[in-house]
């Protein structure tokens, strides 16, 4: 049996990987989530919010961390949108664009009566500039130096929600949901930090690391990985239950089974990698 | 036919049999848009007040199919089985290296890089420097929502200039005129990164870490447990701060408290690693569900 396992094709493993994620993921298995601290700190920054407040979303990523991140960027734009705050979408990487359009599809579809036809008075979607950590020292300072017009070549000018807007230090919160370079660490660094912005996050689990030392003096809270989406979607049902018969509202939720059961499945497998090797040491002594 | 080889081929033979069935049987894999009309108002000083009417298309859940103004979007379904077969060629090289992964790893980095060129090129070129330098211009040709009482911005050439010398490296005499925009672009950037560093990382940090080793509330009683978690901190930057200080011979009570600071950095370690393999498991599960959920319909 071990000599078997010693010589196994990896091909295996890969598929016993393919199940473990694939299985609880066709049959919607869930498990319950408690909202951590540093999930709930995140939470309160947006809840504690006067409604129709102002709000900044920086959705730095792109399809490629979609999978890790979407589930995220919908639970902030949702729970910004069950607060009915104003909203003003921007990105600092060139294929964020659609990803912002998934989040102002959700306001539309899903809180009509706040959100549709309201573009220019309840969002607005600035877009892509390029210049990374650049365009966001532009925009805490003189956001207009940066942004002449919105994504649709509409000056700011125009926008009532803009109009006023002198720069991002005037926004009650700055949400930034990032997968690497230019995001968290650059608004924390050019924006959060130096201006005392209130700053939530929500990053991937490779930055997550990175970007803990800045809780929580620089940062007021951070969502780590599909399990910070999975916990802050589990905080936003228990303030609104009505979400709970939503599907859409459980994306990272939903993602939770797979992780657990792959999870399991690679501690399994850790320890039985040790076992050969402690087996195959032994058997080298003898 | 070795019999790892013989096992992996009836498997996706067998697997591309299945697909083949659920999407005759289910008739999934279609997507619907519903059309939503949008109606905008252009005027200028010259000409009167004029209304523009177009649709744009609105993807839609295939329950709502059937329903007014839904209907079947040909391009989006291509679309969709180009981006299944896409994600399906990029597991392949799960099986081992092949052409069909090759190709579509190519076309990946090829679109994103064309992608991000062209977004580049109308929010950057035409949007932040041609408009500033030609407004008039910019309004006839890209941009009509320019005002009219825009001016154009001369401080705009110096970009202009710097980009255009930059690109002098290309030039098979005089590349050395691209050193001095690229001096410029390198002094500002460590300009910009030093001093936030300094603010945010260095003194921020440095002021983060200076905390009580033993914390009471207001009433004066004991938090033992903000007290443990002040000690673990101050000890891991110490120890780990001790560990990187090579100046002086680790041994005796440096050599232990380095070893400790060891200890932090493979927990912290671990903890990047645990985080990355959630980060993968989470990246699979979402193109499991896109092929499950938006073109299995599973």
């Amino acid at each position: 049996m071990l000599e078997t396992l010693q010589t196994l094709d990896r091909r295996w493993i890969f598929l016993a990987m393919f199940l473990a994620v694939a299985v609880p993921l066709i049959m919607g298995t869930t498990f319950p989530e408690e909202p951590s601290d540093q999930v709930m700190a995140v939470f309160d920054a947006v809840e504690n919010l006067p409604d129709g407040s102002n709000v900044v979303m920086a959705l730095d990523y792109d399809p490629a961390s979609e999978g890790e991140l979407q589930p995220m960027a919908s639970a902030f734009t949702r729970h910004c949108a069950l607060k009915k705050h104003n909203i003003y979408f921007m990105t600092l990487w060139p294929q964020g664009g659609p990803m912002i359009q998934r989040s102002t599809e959700l306001l539309e579809n899903d809180y009509p009566e706040t959100y549709k036809g309201k573009y220019g008075t309840k969002y607005v979607n600035l877009g892509f500039r390029a210049g990374n950590e650049g365009v966001i020292k532009l925009v805490v300072e003189d956001l207009k130096k940066s942004y002449d017009t919105d994504v649709q070549g509409t000056n700011l000018n125009d926008i009532p929600l803009t109009k006023n807007l002198k720069n991002i230090q005037q926004v009650d919160l700055l949400c930034n949901v990032s997968a690497g370079y230019p995001g968290s660490k650059e608004w924390v660094l050019y924006g959060s930090a130096p201006f005392d912005i209130p700053t939530v996050i929500g990053c991937t689990g490779v930055q997550a690391p990175i970007m803990l030392p800045y809780i929580p003096q620089q940062l007021t809270g951070m969502l780590a990985a599909i399990k910070g989406a999975a916990e802050y979607e589990q905080a936003i049902i228990n303030a609104y239950p009505e979400l709970n018969d939503n599907l859409a509202a459980k994306e990272g939720l939903k993602r939770m089974g797979p992780q657990l059961v792959a999870h399991v499945l690679l501690i399994c497998l850790i320890a039985l990698g040790n076992v050969i090797y402690f087996w195959e040491r032994k058997q080298g002594t003898s | 036919m070795k019999q790892s080889t013989l096992i992996w081929t009836m498997l996706m033979v067998f697997g591309g049999l299945s697909l083949i069935f659920i999407q005759f049987n289910r008739g999934k894999g279609e997507v619907y848009v519903r059309e939503v009309p949008v109606e905008a108002k252009a005027s200028s000083k010259t000409s009167p007040e004029q209304t523009y009417r177009w649709s744009t298309y609105q993807q839609v859940p295939e329950k709502e199919k059937g329903k007014p103004g839904v209907s079947f979007s040909l391009s989006r379904t291509l679309g969709l089985w180009v981006a299944a077969f896409c994600t399906l060629a990029i597991f392949s090289f799960l099986y081992g290296d092949n052409p069909l992964y090759k190709f579509t790893e190519a076309v990946f980095v090829g679109v994103s890089a064309a992608y991000a060129m062209v977004v580049a090129f109308w929010t950057e070129i035409v949007t932040n420097l041609f408009a500033k330098l030609f407004p008039g211009f910019a309004r006839m040709s890209f941009l009509p929502d320019i005002s009219e009482d825009v001016q154009s911005d001369l401080l705009y050439l110096i970009p202009l200039v710097l980009s255009v010398l930059l690109l002098w490296r290309l030039a098979p005499k005089g590349s050395w005129i691209a050193r001095w925009p690229l001096a410029f672009f390198i002094g500002a950037t460590a300009g910009i990164r030093l001093i936030s560093y300094l603010e945010a990382d260095f003194i921020g940090q440095i002021q983060n870490t200076i905390m009580p080793f033993i914390v009471f509330d207001s009433k004066g009683s004991f938090l033992w447990i903000e007290s443990l978690r002040n000690t673990i901190v101050i000890l891991g930057v110490t120890s780990c701060m001790v560990y990187f200080f090579f100046s002086i011979e680790h041994e005796g009570v440096v050599k232990y408290i380095s070893r400790l600071g060891v200890w932090f950095l493979m927990v912290t370690f671990g903890a990047s690693f645990a985080y990355t393999v959630m980060g993968r498991i989470a990246l699979l599960s979402g193109r499991l569900d896109f092929l499950f959920n938006n073109w299995l319909g599973i």
